[in-house]
């Protein structure tokens, strides 16, 4: 995806006033709609030219840019879920141990041996519908039962990851269907088939958010939801759909993990809340709700999964790895917001 | 204040701004939205930092960096939007940034104190100072704002449309603690969109237009209302409100509401509304008209009674169903309830009418602009590009986007609740047309509004509503404002 058919959902396309000051070309270059993605774009390249210097070659590789992008497509589906329920003013702490169960459940050996029997769209099938009925829990406690959204979706994280125990019996459980792996953890034209099914989502996020009603109705959820619900939209069923959403999008990131690792397990997606909430507000979504890039959430992905890449590559252990991440997120927000304030219009 | 200019990128808020206020002077500033007014009162709360021009204090030269900094110099500003915090205690919100506290902790009885007799000071000493301030009336914070900003010993207290949320009795007293203040040296600017206000309280009044001082210094009691009025809008208005067309006959009814009632707010309220007829709902703040509006749109459920709309019955608590029958409604608070504010004027006119624009979920956006810059340029919106962002509108051209709304949607029946708080003058008169023409075009309206005028004025048929119940209803020409008064105030003492 290019970066100059970035399109911000939320500001309507709304074209910048001219300013009349010398500074104007640097304000346009900045609202322009490269400009609104160009702090990131920096972040990530600057990333790169560290990978390149301090690990030459072997940073620059094929086999090493598909092996960030394969670490990227797992937590990117989840980030582009999150996305749309932070747009529309909500937030999923749940993501990681919805991930967790939906894996475990799929690779259940009651689910393989169907699956073996018939075909391993049944393992696929059960992790989806799993995540999104983890999902629509949390929307209907939210929306109907109207409890904090943090709240619910932290007894979920508590809830689902239990439960995942309890069925895994804290064990590993083997993918046993070659099959599924061959296809899901293989290739196409030398692209793993991961990072196709990352693409594959992040540009129908894309469509989705900027281009239907359900993009429209989520911005104005979020935006201001009286003015949402005074105007006709259905805003808890909306909110629902929100983290039904987010749900299929954590279970089909379980069916890529059993597709990477080749196993099921409770431990599965770990932490992930923190990682795809991480990305998707470096990305420029607004926290708050009413304004979403889903191009944004990409970048923020692929700069945490390029900066573990690199540290890895110069055998830098985890910990240091994490303190670089935090001041990331720091700065980049500040960059983000700096931008936004030229951006802004007159109150 | 001599000069002041401030620019917006492509915006000139103010090109030069001369304003003199002199202690104990009450000061109103009148302008049309969009004449700069909130600009310049940000100015000198040192929200906004000026471009040009300088700001005179007490004989010296000063900058205000911040509004921290307005308030050491003693400028205090009560917006239209109060900015009080709902859960802490009335005094607790006075002190709100300069706690009375020892060593950290806040010294409470003390502070309550202190509170209580500032509010004794402003006339009110029935506000207690230990109770949540959300539980006050809009008045009642009105008053805390003002005790706040008392509180910073203030020589200037400025005042954003103080009376937009207050009823005749409220702004009275308003107008009581006002004149005490002045006579107490302090110097007040106050703003306000109702000429009347303007004329009992104010002793000068300065007039601005796009970005520019009209006139200044004018004796508040002796200028004409025309003359005023010319300086606003650079023409002479004889009236505001359209003609009333001759009464045909009055066509089959589209709204029938019918025993509608909710316990505790208002009940047995049954009446109709024909095509293309106007019906204006008048009462006090409380007496549940905007209750029955809302109630009627399905925003709020219906205990008892029903609403029909042309012969279909709506389902009780539903907006989906009222929206669907063809009903819209504007509501009280534009910018809370009807508008998102940081999206464009465009997505906010298409907003309740999307599916129209969209095959298959996909939003058609050529569509969708083409629609909304119909509907722009049909009400005159100013400016006239749909992609602007909508917070960046005057009051009276956001209200025209909500109408367009609903015109989009071409809905049958459009239900107004204040439909010209926050907007001036001139915008008013142009959205009475535009009501008018929307009647004429054969939907059924329904306006409440706090002003008995202007529902005399507007409707064909004026309703009377006090403490919840419907005690009048006549056709508008056989009820003046003093009769539509004595029923309102009549109710309250029953």
């Amino acid at each position: 995806m290019s970066v100059a058919s970035e399109e911000r959902a939320g500001t309507g396309g709304a074209d910048v006033p001219s300013r009349e000051s010398p500074l104007r070309s640097v304000t346009a270059l900045f609202s322009g709609p490269a400009g609104r993605n160009l702090g990131l774009v920096i972040a990530l390249a600057l990333l790169c030219i560290v990978g390149m210097i301090t690990a030459g070659d072997r940073f620059v590789s094929f086999d090493n840019m598909m092996t960030i992008l394969r670490l990227a497509s797992v937590i990117g589906v989840v980030s582009v879920g999150m996305t749309f329920v932070i747009t529309g003013g909500g937030i999923d702490l749940s993501v990681g141990a919805i991930v967790a169960l939906s894996s475990v459940w799929a690779s259940t050996i009651a689910t393989q041996t169907l699956a073996e029997n018939t075909h391993w769209i049944v393992m696929v099938s059960t992790a989806l519908l799993v995540g999104a009925v983890c999902g629509l829990v949390n929307g209907l406690l939210i929306a109907y039962g109207r409890m904090a959204a943090f709240i619910v979706t932290l007894a979920m994280l508590a809830g689902a990851r239990g439960l995942a125990e309890i069925i895994a019996q804290k064990r590993t459980q083997v993918v046993t269907i070659s099959e599924f792996i061959d296809v899901v953890g293989g290739r196409v034209l030398g692209i793993p088939v991961l990072v196709l099914i990352f693409a594959i989502v992040a540009v129908a996020g894309w469509i989705l958010l900027n281009r239907t009603t359900f993009g429209r109705r989520t911005l104005a959820v979020g935006g201001n939801p009286e003015a949402a619900r005074l105007a006709g939209i259905n805003v808890k069923r909306h909110t629902t759909l929100l983290y039904v959403l987010v749900g299929v999008a954590c279970g089909l990131a379980a069916v890529m993990l059993l597709a990477r690792t080749t196993a099921g397990t409770s431990t599965h997606g770990m932490l992930m809340e923190l990682d795809a909430i991480a990305a998707v507000v470096i990305g420029g979504t607004l926290l708050s709700g009413g304004r979403g890039t889903i191009v944004g959430t990409v970048f923020g992905v692929l700069i945490f999964t390029t900066l573990t890449n690199v540290f890895t590559l110069n055998n830098l252990d985890t910990s240091t790895q994490a303190v670089a991440k935090g001041v990331i997120i720091v700065v980049a927000v500040l960059l983000q917001q700096r931008v936004a304030a030229r951006n802004g219009s007159p109150p | 204040m001599s000069g002041i200019v401030k620019h917006f990128p492509g915006v000139k808020a103010l090109d030069g701004i001369d304003l003199e206020v002199r202690a104990g002077d009450v000061h109103c500033l009148l302008g049309q939205n969009g004449a700069g007014k909130s600009t310049l009162i940000k100015v000198l709360a040192g929200a906004h930092q000026p471009n040009g021009g300088t700001i005179s204090w007490q004989g010296d030269e000063i900058r205000i960096v911040n509004p921290q900094d307005a308030l050491d110099h003693g400028i205090a500003t009560i917006y239209q939007e109060l900015d009080l915090v709902d859960g802490l205690t009335v005094a607790e919100n006075i002190h709100l940034g300069h706690e009375r506290a020892r060593w950290g902790v806040v010294a409470r009885a003390e502070a309550n104190r202190a509170a209580a007799e500032l509010l004794r000071r402003l006339g009110h000493p029935e506000v207690a100072p230990d109770i949540e301030v959300g539980r006050l009336s809009s008045a009642g914070k009105q008053i805390v704002s003002m005790a706040r900003a008392l509180s910073y010993d203030a020589k200037l207290i400025v005042m954003d449309e103080p009376s937009a949320v207050l009823d005749q009795e409220e702004v009275t007293r308003l107008f009581g603690v006002i004149r005490e203040l002045a006579a107490q040296g302090v110097a007040i600017v106050y703003i306000s969109h109702r000429l009347e206000e303007i004329r009992e309280i104010g002793d000068r009044v300065t007039v601005l237009k796009d970005g520019r001082t009209a006139a200044t210094g004018l004796a508040a009691a002796e200028t004409p209302t025309s003359e005023i009025i010319r300086l606003m809008t650079g023409r002479s208005i004889e009236y505001v409100f359209p003609d009333r067309p001759e009464r045909q006959q009055v066509g089959d009814p589209v709204l029938e509401v019918s025993g509608l009632g909710r316990a505790g707010e208002f009940g047995g309220v049954s009446f109709t509304v024909a095509a293309g007829e106007v019906v204006g709902l008048a009462g006090l703040v409380g007496s549940g008209r905007s209750e029955i509006l809302e109630t009627i749109y399905g925003a709020r459920k219906a205990k008892a009674g029903t609403v029909t709309v042309a012969g279909r019955r709506l389902r009780a608590g539903s907006v989906g169903a009222a929206v669907s029958a063809g009903v819209g409604l504007c509501p009280e608070e534009r910018k809370s309830q009807a508008l998102v504010l940081h999206e464009s004027v465009a997505r906010n006119i298409t907003l309740a009418s999307l599916g129209r624009f969209a095959r298959g979920g996909f939003v058609n956006r050529g569509d969708e602009r083409r629609a909304a810059d119909e509907q722009v340029r049909a009400l005159d919106v100013r400016p006239a590009d749909v992609r602007r962002h909508v917070r960046t509108l005057s009051g009276g051209n956001q209200q025209k986007v909500v109408l367009a709304r609903w015109l989009l949607r071409e809905c049958r029946v459009l239900l107004l609740d204040e439909p010209t708080r926050g907007v001036d003058v001139g915008a008013r008169s142009e959205i009475y047309a535009l009501v008018r023409e929307l009647a004429a075009s054969g939907i059924a309206v329904v306006v409440v509004s706090s002003e008995i005028e202007e529902v005399i004025g507007l409707s064909d048929r004026v309703l009377v509503i006090s403490d919840g119940a419907l005690v009048h209803d006549s056709p508008a020409e056989e009820i003046n404002e003093h009769q539509v008064l004595d029923m309102v105030m009549e109710g309250e003492a029953a």
